[in-house]
């Protein structure tokens, strides 16, 4: 298991830097400098300017300093357009709040897509199985940024039981919205894997004799069915990790919810070079470690792989 | 029962005499199956009315897409509600532009989004899978973990960057969107050329004495075809979400032109304002056509992949 985790980290750790080396290249390729105004720099205020963030050194030099300094010191450097902030204050003001409704939508989509799929296959071609088989191709419709303004019409303009943005520190009535809207989608896909493989084990040999022996149903589920039917789900979340990681960027600036997403679109509009490195190589790390362990995880699970 | 019943002796008697019948191959036969399935040909015709409504619906209108209906401006909730009248069908914008003329622009450009996506991913996914799975060993495992690499990197992000240094544009746009809907079809063709690459046909063609890109173009691409089609079709709509969510964002399509995802996004900053035809035209061609999109795929996949059901 150890050597399998190491290999795993072999490939993880290349990849995080190169994410870092692309897009600093990509950054270096960026016309125009981040102090161009409309009215102009004199040349004397920009040599300063670059002297400062250190712009004046050759390529090679900044990059291995940027790099050096990302991956010991965990520092992305300061902020080009807030003058008196870093990149690490930024995140550290936005990531807590992206964390706290990212993770409450992990738990939605897979408790609830998960009891969903389940119960579809446990009653198949029941009124429940139908339920659930609607709601799952219903919402594949129905992505983030189309659910948060009808969430909004609907819970904020009629019925005005919620706020229809804010963050207030997190109090529950400003999460549930902004959770609603960016678990949807993956709920429903959640539950469309677990009901088709759940499905499938249900029909496999293993639990018809776990049946002949007179097990309770309960006891057939939860034991012997539940562990080989949530391995496609395992594999799934990968990928649902990187779409709700995206989808916060939108949450952030609909709800105006302040996490980092915000500060990414802002910094994208404003030309903000580094805050959107910072937040670039942020995510993409967070992206190669999740999948590292769900990759892990499933390794665990599944019998079937050898490492 | 052993013997064959009195009337099928005779028709085989006269089968000799007969004319042969015609033969049904198996696209024939996919065909049937496709036809017969009442949501997939549904979604067809929706499908059909979106097409002639995005190449056509301009000449429904007298307004254009950027032209700005001065007696609107300022009363827009008040005026600007669908009418027949004045020949705003949908309503108009924030800025009193057509939002008639507007959403048959959105839908071009969605369209054009979804289907350069897919074409792209059929063409570089198909050769990318089919080669690394046909050439196997070493030369696999790279092309895959390459594969693997990019799919692990949140792309949405470093195509915004990529937006942001060379300036946004329909073309950029493009480009990011090539740059990653290939990564699953690569993945699907070269597991289907593993199975394919064993059978017979193919070995024959070896023993022949066939070039290798020649095997995979004659022999392997054409198997995958059935497949590869019904991905594309699945994929059109993922695309379709992609860019809408980019525009959604301000950072996709850049003003006059617009697709369904600034559409939504400039009527969800309305939805206060009591101009809910804003939202709710482009909203509906998006959520319409998605659905059909989905249900053609999942159509296709019966007709084309029948294993699979």
């Amino acid at each position: 298991m150890l050597s399998f985790i190491i290999k795993r980290l072999a490939v993880a750790v290349p990849t995080i830097l190169a994410l870092i080396v692309f897009s600093f290249l990509l950054m270096e390729a960026a016309p125009g400098s981040p102090f161009a105004t409309e009215r102009g720099v004199p040349p004397e205020v920009l040599a300063n300017l670059e002297a400062k963030y250190g712009l004046d050194r050759p390529l090679i030099e900044r990059m291995g300093i940027y790099i050096w300094n990302v991956v010991t010191q965990f520092d992305f450097g300061p902020s080009f357009k807030f003058k008196d902030r870093t990149v690490n204050d930024l995140i550290a003001q936005g990531f807590p709040v992206t964390l706290t409704y990212g993770f409450w939508s992990f738990v939605v989509a897979v408790v609830v897509g998960g009891t969903l799929g389940i119960l579809a296959a446990v009653y198949h071609n029941t009124w429940l199985d139908y339920l659930a088989v609607g709601i799952s191709v219903g919402a594949q419709v129905l992505p983030n940024f189309v659910m948060a303004p009808i969430l909004v019409v609907v819970f904020t303009l009629w019925l005005g039981w919620l706020p229809g943005g804010g963050w207030r520190g997190g109090q529950w009535e400003y999460v549930i919205l902004p959770v609603i809207a960016l678990s949807t989608s993956y709920m429903a896909s959640i539950a469309r894997i677990t009901r088709s493989s759940m499905l499938e084990t249900l029909n496999a040999q293993f639990i018809r004799t776990a049946r002949a022996k007179g097990l309770p149903m309960r006891r057939v589920i939860f034991r012997h069915a539940l562990k080989p039917a949530m391995l496609p789900v395992i594999s799934y979340l990968g990928p649902a990790f990187v779409g709700m990681i995206t989808g916060s960027v939108l949450i952030d600036v609909f709800f105006s919810t302040g996490g980092i997403g915000q500060f990414f679109v802002n910094s994208a509009l404003s030309r903000d070079y580094s805050v959107i490195m910072g937040i670039t190589i942020l995510i993409g790390s967070l992206t190669v470690l999740f999948n590292l362990v769900v990759d892990v995880a499933y390794a665990w699970i599944d019998p079937k792989i050898r490492y | 029962m052993v013997f064959p019943r009195r009337a099928t002796v005779e028709a085989l008697e006269q089968a000799g005499t007969m004319e042969a019948v015609q033969g049904r191959s198996l696209w024939d036969d996919a065909r049937a199956r496709f036809f017969r399935n009442k949501a997939a040909v549904a979604s067809l015709v929706v499908l059909a009315a979106v097409v002639i409504f995005a190449s056509f619906g301009q000449l429904l209108t007298p307004w254009s897409n950027e032209e700005i209906d001065w007696n609107m401006l300022g009363s827009v909730a008040q005026l600007g509600a669908p009418s027949i009248e004045n020949r705003h069908y949908f309503g108009v914008d924030e800025t009193g532009r057509d939002l008639y003329a507007r959403t048959v622009q959105g839908t071009r450009i969605s369209l054009m989004v979804g289907i350069v996506g897919a074409l792209i991913s059929v063409i570089v996914g198909t050769a990318w899978g089919a080669t690394a799975g046909y050439i196997g060993g070493r030369t696999d495992q790279v092309m895959m973990r390459i594969v693997d690499l990019m799919m692990s990197i949140p792309y949405m992000f470093v195509l915004i960057l990529l937006l942001v240094v060379f300036e946004r544009s329909i073309l950029m746009l493009f480009i990011g969107i090539g740059l990653i809907s290939w990564l699953d079809m690569a993945r699907i063709a070269r597991g289907q050329t593993l199975s394919i690459k064993n059978k017979e046909f193919v070995e024959a063609a070896q023993a022949m004495g066939v070039k290798t890109s020649t095997i995979i173009i004659r022999h392997i691409v054409p198997n995958l075809l059935g497949v590869v089609i019904v991905y594309a079709t699945l994929l059109v709509p993922s695309m379709i979400i992609f860019e809408s969510f980019i525009s959604f964002l301000g950072l996709g399509v850049q003003e006059p032109s617009t697709s369904w995802g600034a559409l939504i996004a400039a009527g969800a900053d309305q939805m206060r304002n009591g101009t809910p035809w804003m939202l709710g035209f482009p909203l509906a061609f998006f959520v319409v056509t998605l659905f059909a999109l989905f249900f053609l795929g999942d159509g296709l996949r019966d007709a084309l992949d029948p294993k699979d059901r």
